[in-house]
């Protein structure tokens, strides 16, 4: 029998080492004990370890990190369940990647628990302030972990702490830091640490971050286990914490309701915006009462109104539908892909944004949530009817020479008409409340036209929108 | 009024903020301390204690101020509560964050407050706060600001320099409900911060024609909460609410809070027992939402009341409902089936099309891979496993839900 005594610290890539030029020279499992500097001296002795033989050894990136995770677990058949794996993979690898076959099971359940004592670690030291005679505060701590991963678990200190000196003491041994390295000693017994304020200040947090109406110890018990609460400040509270917790919520249900302080509905008054129902004079103010409109419901899903923008003396109304998804979020009509395409084309055919009033048949964004996404949806006939107060509103206070109906909605909106839009387009219809309308595409139409068919209609869109400057010249 | 100490100021301050959800610590930039300042963040967050009901402690999670001028009827620091009344100095909340986190208490500063004065003048102070951590002492750790509807997009776009993570609560499921039990509140300026947030976070991805990257905006994403059973909306109503919130600002996490009652309640609301169980399923629901596939309506409608079975999860109450869709054939079903399956995580489900490369497997592989077997039973079939009429049977649901009386633990 061959014995190989891994060190306290470093162990990992000493058994690495071993192992390697073990299964070089094919050692079989059986004829390897593995020991830790604990572990006492076998009854019958040990053979000495053969020189690495020159079989090729070879493991996967996979294994080798699931074995540096199995290292720190406290099961001493660790190593040489990982020295059988290894040596079971030099004549078959695929059972590495396998997560049925049932020691890669067992390797990756010891992997769990250690993760989850290393995770456990992370959360639970508890550092008290030290003394300390140089510029870098010092601060000690006393953890008890489940497995040794005493090693393993440091280095998240030491980039989390970087700016000060701290020691972590641990019955497998004590790690140091001092800003550059860390340091590890063999184990020494429980060190004393001093009172720390912030300690007394951590405990008033935790007794009152806590809602004694929902007791649920169950699973604060399993993310918190027992184990780990003889060395936290604030576990001690917990009994008298849940004790109290009935008389609280008792005392809270018997108190009732107060009659509130004299100063409250003084505060509230002038806050509470009255809703504001009379007919407005200016556009500002049928802005304003339409950002607060649930005349339908759309105002629900959609983030906000998207009121009309732009001249508000303009000769020209430009109508579209409805804001799309970017609109929306932005509160502005046609920052979308489309209504780029509608500003480029308004460009081109002579047509400044600012000369208009750009705004919409429906306000609101109707949408379907499709995972991360929302998908556009045509508004219905009863939004366009409930929309259509703020619509003739804003045509009033325009009043325009001529109004660019874009797409069908619009133009139903506008001249009361649903007729297919094909053959109205680029001509001139009565508006419901008067004036003419010239129908014309939606920008958003051409965008989803296949490539054959949408320079045609943009070429349309384009004459429609140049015709509409000459109407109005 | 006499003067407080910090202990007094951080106990009421800290029991005011009890009634927020969220804890979260994750998701945000990987950097830590070794080029100078203090503090790590980034990967997986930690939870450094859990309170006896059940949350996690995160982060140090406190209100600035509880005095507010708003009267939100659910909330204890409605300006018409009698509650005893606090403000901490940015200072003070720099220095409680510090010393914690030295102490590895916690991951971050989870700050939030009542509204003084207005809402502007709230945020900046709270962006100040944020500021003096990151600027003077170089943290590093992680910090979630809870954005004021109100207040102005530039202090916003400040904050979310600074923040890891920016959140604002839509509160209620429906917009009805928050203009009535929060009159100064309105459900649109709530949903254009969020707006503003997610456009933040957009142009601040894309990088500049010389190709400098943009500051950071809230890393860490932007998350909300909503009161559960203070109103009347139905478990649809809420994941409805919630599947609109997901798309439109593409939010990290929608936390659900059991309305609990609170001290010098408001009259309009009911002292009742929070529905624990209710907002646990509603959790279980988003999760179906987020990682399995499934959409608002089809959870909902597993039932026709429109709530949720409290008996059962939502995905077993869904494949009860759908009982056509199985059994599923382990060995070919596609990945988008197999996570319908109850009993099946997204990590079993993983590792079953990892091992189906590597063979056959059997109802022990599963068992071993961590399949809940007792739950897909009958909603799978295997080489050695055959649901047989179990699929079908009339009993199912009862083998599933438990006995009425131990309802009551979960109270």
């Amino acid at each position: 029998m061959i014995r190989v005594t891994l060190p306290r610290f470093g162990r990992f890539d000493a058994w690495r080492q071993a192992a390697r030029d073990l299964a070089s020279a094919r050692v079989p499992m059986e004829g390897v004990t593995w020991a830790d500097p604990d572990t006492p001296p076998d009854l019958f002795g040990a053979d000495p370890a053969p020189p690495p033989g020159d079989h090729p050894v070879i493991a996967t990136q996979q294994f080798l990190q699931l074995a540096r995770q199995v290292a720190s677990h406290s099961d001493p058949e660790r190593w040489s369940l990982l020295y059988g794996t290894l040596m079971r993979a030099q004549g078959d690898r695929r059972f590495l990647s396998n997560p049925a076959d049932p020691m890669m099971d067992r390797l990756s359940r010891m992997a769990k628990s250690v993760r989850r004592d290393i995770h456990k670690m992370h959360a639970f030291v508890r550092f008290h302030e030290l003394p300390s005679d140089g510029p870098r505060r010092a601060f000690g701590a006393w953890f008890e972990p489940e497995h040794p991963i005493l090693e393993a678990g440091t280095p998240f200190f030491a980039k989390r702490f970087a700016d000060m000196d701290w020691l972590i003491a641990t019955p497998e041994g004590t790690a140091r830091f001092d800003g550059d390295t860390i340091a590890y000693d063999d184990p020494a017994p429980r060190p004393d640490l001093p009172d720390d304020a912030s300690h007394d200040l951590w405990q008033t947090y935790f007794a009152n971050i806590f809602n004694p109406a929902r007791i649920k110890t169950n699973a604060m018990r399993s993310e918190m286990p027992k184990k780990y609460w003889k060395n936290l400040p604030e576990t001690r509270l917990i009994p008298d914490m849940l004790a109290d917790a009935p008389r609280r919520v008792q005392a809270m249900r018997d108190a009732g309701a107060t009659d509130a302080p004299a100063f409250a509905p003084k505060i509230t008054a002038r806050l509470r915006q009255q809703p504001d129902d009379s007919i407005p004079d200016t556009l500002e103010q049928a802005a304003s009462q339409a950002a607060r409109c649930t005349r339908c419901e759309l105002c629900h899903a959609a983030t906000q109104t998207v009121w009309g923008q732009g001249d508000p003396a303009a000769r020209l109304m430009l109508v579209g539908e409805a804001p799309g998804d970017q609109e929306d979020l932005a509160g502005l009509p046609f920052v979308g892909p489309a209504g780029q395409l509608l500003h480029r084309t308004m460009a081109e055919a002579g047509l400044a944004p600012d000369r208009a009033w750009m705004t919409n048949a429906v306000k609101h964004f109707r949408f379907t949530p499709r995972g991360k996404r929302r998908l556009h949806q045509t508004p219905d006939r009863d939004h366009v009817d409930q929309c259509r107060w703020w619509l003739n509103l804003e045509r009033r206070m325009v009043a325009p020479r001529l109004t660019v109906a874009l797409g069908a909605t619009a133009a139903f909106a506008l001249t009361g008409n649903r007729k297919p839009l094909t053959p109205r387009r680029g001509l001139v219809e009565p508006a419901r409340d008067g004036g003419p309308v010239l129908i014309t595409w939606h920008p958003s139409l051409i965008l989803r036209l296949p490539p054959d068919r949408a320079p045609a209609a943009l070429a349309e869109l384009r004459a429609d929108l140049a015709q509409a400057v000459q109407m109005v010249a | 009024m006499a003067q407080r100490t910090l202990q007094d100021k951080l106990a009421i301050l800290s029991d005011a903020a009890k009634y927020d959800a969220s804890c979260a610590s994750s998701g945000t930039t990987r950097r830590d301390s070794r080029s100078g300042g203090i503090g790590s963040a980034g990967g997986t967050g930690i939870c450094h204690a859990y309170t006896p009901d059940g949350r996690c402690i995160s982060l140090l999670k406190i209100l600035m101020t509880n005095f507010c001028i708003y009267d939100c009827a659910y909330c204890i620091n409605r300006v018409s509560s009698n509650v005893e009344r606090a403000r901490f100095s940015p200072e003070e909340v720099v220095r409680l964050t510090l010393e914690f986190y030295r102490r590895n208490m916690i991951e971050g500063l989870f700050l939030s407050s009542g509204i003084i004065r207005s809402p502007d003048q709230t945020m900046g102070d709270m962006v100040r706060i944020a500021r003096m951590l990151r600027i003077e002492h170089g943290f590093k750790g992680y910090i979630h600001l809870k954005t004021i509807p109100d207040a102005s997009p530039d202090l916003v776009a400040q904050a979310g320099l600074f923040a890891d993570r920016l959140s604002v609560n839509v509160e209620l499921p429906q917009d009805a409900s928050l203009r009535h039990l929060a009159p100064e509140k309105r459900p649109e300026t709530i949903r254009a911060t969020m707006a503003d947030v997610r456009l933040g976070r957009e142009a601040a991805k894309d990088r500049s024609h010389t190709g400098k990257r943009p500051p950071r905006f809230a890393p860490a994403g932007q998350s909300t909460q909503m009161i559960v059973g203070a109103d009347q909306a139905t478990d649809v109503d809420i994941l409805n609410t919630s599947a609109n919130l997901y798309s439109g600002y593409q939010l990290k996490r929608v936390y659900y809070s059991a309305f609990s009652p609170i001290p010098d309640a408001s009259a309009m609301l009911p002292l009742i027992k929070p529905p624990l169980m209710r907002e646990h399923r509603l959790y279980q629901a988003d999760w179906l939402m987020r990682f399995y596939g499934f959409d608002a309506t089809e959870i909902g409608s597993a039932h026709p009341s429109g709530n949720l079975d409290l008996a059962i999860d939502p995905k077993l109450a869904w494949a009860l409902a759908n009982r056509a869709q199985f059994p599923v054939d382990v060995a070919r079903a596609p990945r988008e089936m197999l996570l319908r399956v109850p009993g099946f995580g997204t990590k079993t489900v993983g590792r079953i099309l990892t091992a189906r490369r590597n063979g056959v497997l059997r109802y022990a592989d599963l068992l071993r891979m961590g399949a809940i077997m007792s739950k897909a039973q009958p909603f799978v079939t295997l080489p050695d496993w055959t649901p047989g009429a179990l699929t079908d049977s009339a009993g199912l649901r009862a083998r599933f839900a438990p006995p009425p009386e131990q309802l009551s633990l979960f109270g």
